[in-house]
């Protein structure tokens, strides 16, 4: 069934590419055609739920982001994965799926908070888990896991307590090795070393190892 | 002369109307949280309400957000079974479980039947403990006290049970990618089975205070609907979305971990309101205390983790001190993660709460590129700003613990 649904789909919409996927059936979309494609997911094809949002951050690469979808059929019962490549690497933006499924009002905002996609037509675009006058989106990879210090979200204490928002010391933190090397260099290590106590603390755009 | 005056209805109305226009006063703010026994952790409510009338109604959230996202993308698999505990705080159990099921499915890894047994026993003796509390808090909302008390003893013996098969009550953190930590302890399925012998009586006790309570159907009944298109377009899920009248159980329609052997029967609600949410609840642990009952009747012998995955899961203690090669696995999955081909999965299961759901991306290794955790509370919490507005303020407090949410898993 689900195999079908990926032909039908691929039948209907010559632009839509087969997405590498170890589970479910998954497309590649491209973004300016994606509200069209999840219409016809929603309307023709059964697929009723849109369960989660979300992006990946590729790091140096171009296309740099990508949006991630899944939707869930509750009559086929079936998975489906839409993925959707941004355009723009510096001011990444994606079509909002708001107008067709409620759900996408709270999870875009959350992807637009923690990773910075802007969604066009988002009736509410501000940010929902941090902060609204937070300045990163720390789910980008080149935000070090230690955070990078903010002013404090509220100014009346921050003036009275002189206190920011601190990073967080890693020096005890998550220690793994990486898999490849020689034994000799891959002793374990915080993987995000950005900042420690011999390190200065990490300034704006600049690339973790 | 006395002049009077007659007076016309059309008189009596028009005095009618000034005297409501002068009454009509602005509407107010309130802020409802983020600390409030109401919203039952960190959520906070910004509402405008119009004399008792909610009007308007903006939940914020974020308050107890910790970046567990990001965590994950910076240690192994198996390290980021405790962050797992901290989502759903109420049923850790069935949060470990979920989790080793998404990796384990990236690594196209089955289980034997014993640890697929133990990890049911597991997600449903949580998801008790977690209506347990729901339904008594519920209550407790609803100015119904005894019930909390009812529920909470039978909820003390389940930790007592978690403690003896885990050695943490609170915080678990039992599966390993591939298996779980230890095997059950002795005589301890003996214990879950009278611990299910004593929940029955315990659930017809609040049965008898609750269900046909006239003030508890007062206070929920026709109050907070969702309707069934509602409840599909915001992503509703679990119980929440089964009141409504919408047949959903991944347990049923996707079944993971054998759940397809057992008998049980999923209830669906017809009106989707508060009461209806409660009425699923109190079902679900008579059908969780059934497949338990099935699960320990044909419990399977053999292994507790799956033996041939020499990458993924590590080798028992005493084999680490006597075998050179059981040491350099035992090292290797501790130092570079359980080892992991690159793909990309996503993995739903059906918590106390909702579908958990678990997006990752991995280019191989020990280390997931990219960990999106889908938290049900989350989704349930979003439909707030369309559910609320047109209640009295003090519906607020049933429909949030009809709810049931945790804000751990909320913002992760």
């Amino acid at each position: 069934m689900s195999e079908n649904d990926l032909s039908l789909l691929k039948e209907h919409f010559d632009f839509i590419s087969t997405r590498e996927s170890s589970d479910h059936p998954s497309i590649n979309c491209p973004a300016d055609r994606l509200i069209e494609v999840c219409t016809h997911l929603r309307d023709k094809l059964g697929y009723n739920m849109l369960m989660d949002v979300t992006a990946i951050d590729w790091d140096a690469n171009s296309p740099r982001f990508t949006g991630i979808y899944h939707f869930l059929s509750t009559t086929k019962h079936q998975y489906l994965r839409v993925a959707a490549d941004c355009n723009d690497d510096i001011n990444p933006s994606l079509p909002s799926l708001t107008g067709l499924y409620l759900a996408a009002d709270w999870h875009e905002r959350e992807t637009y908070d923690l990773m910075g996609i802007q969604y066009e037509g988002h009736p509410n675009l501000k940010r929902i888990l941090m902060w609204d006058d937070y300045p990163y989106h720390p789910l980008r990879k080149d935000f070090p896991l230690a955070g990078i210090e903010t002013p404090l979200p509220a100014d009346d204490v921050a003036k009275v307590t002189g206190t920011s928002v601190k990073p967080a010391p890693m020096m005890g933190g998550p220690f793994v090795s990486s898999a490849d090397g020689p034994m000799s260099q891959t002793e374990p290590r915080g993987r995000d070393e950005s900042w420690t106590e011999q390190k200065e603390k990490p300034v704006k755009d600049k690339q973790t190892t | 002369m006395i002049a009077s005056k007659e007076i016309s209805i059309g008189d009596v109305a028009s005095r009618t109307n000034d005297a409501e226009g002068e009454l009509k006063g602005d509407t107010m703010m309130l802020n409802v949280g983020p600390s409030h026994p109401t919203t039952h952790g960190v959520l906070r409510l910004k509402m405008e309400l119009d004399g008792d009338v909610v009007k308007k109604c903006e939940p914020v959230i974020g308050y107890l957000h910790r970046g567990d996202e990001k965590i994950a993308e910076n240690m192994t698999y198996n390290q980021f079974v405790p962050y797992t505990d901290r989502l759903d705080y109420l049923a850790p159990l069935a949060n470990n479980v979920a989790y080793a099921l998404a990796v384990e499915k990236l690594a196209k890894l089955e289980v034997p039947e014993r640890c697929q047994s133990i990890r049911v026993l597991c997600c449903e003796l949580a998801r008790i403990s977690s209506h347990l509390l729901g339904v008594g808090v519920y209550g407790m909302d609803a100015g119904a006290w005894t019930v909390f008390m009812y529920t909470f003893t039978e909820r003390e013996k389940l930790y007592t049970l978690f403690e003896e098969l885990t050695g943490a009550r609170f915080t678990t953190s039992y599966t390993r990618i591939g298996g779980v930590a230890r095997d059950i302890p002795e005589g301890w399925l003996g214990r879950v089975m009278e611990f299910c012998k004593g929940v029955l009586p315990v659930l017809d006790q609040v049965d008898k205070l609750l269900t046909r309570n006239r003030i508890f159907m007062d206070r929920t009944v026709g109050i907070g609907t969702i309707s069934k298109e509602d409840a599909l377009a915001y992503g509703i899920t679990g119980p929440n979305l089964r009141a409504c009248g919408v047949d959903l159980d991944l347990r049923k329609d996707k079944p993971y971990l054998g759940y397809e052997n057992y008998d049980f029967e999923v209830p669906i609600g017809t009106s989707g309101d508060c009461y209806d949410r409660y009425l699923m609840r109190a079902e679900e642990i008579r059908q969780s205390v059934q497949i338990i009952r099935q699960c320990i009747e044909h419990f399977p012998e053999g292994s507790y983790y799956a033996e041939d995955a020499k990458k993924i899961f590590a080798p028992k203690k005493e084999k680490i001190l006597t075998s050179m090669e059981e040491l350099i696995q035992n090292f290797m999955i501790v130092t570079e993660g359980p080892q992991m081909p690159s793909g990309e999965v996503y993995f739903e299961a059906e918590n106390p709460k909702g579908s958990l759901g678990f997006f990752i991306h991995s280019k191989g290794g020990g280390v997931p590129y990219r960990l999106k955790i889908r938290g049900p509370s989350f989704c349930n919490l979003s439909i707030l700003d369309k559910l609320i507005p047109g209640h009295y303020l003090t519906d607020i407090t049933v429909i949030l613990g009809s709810l049931d949410f945790v804000m751990g898993e909320c913002d992760r």
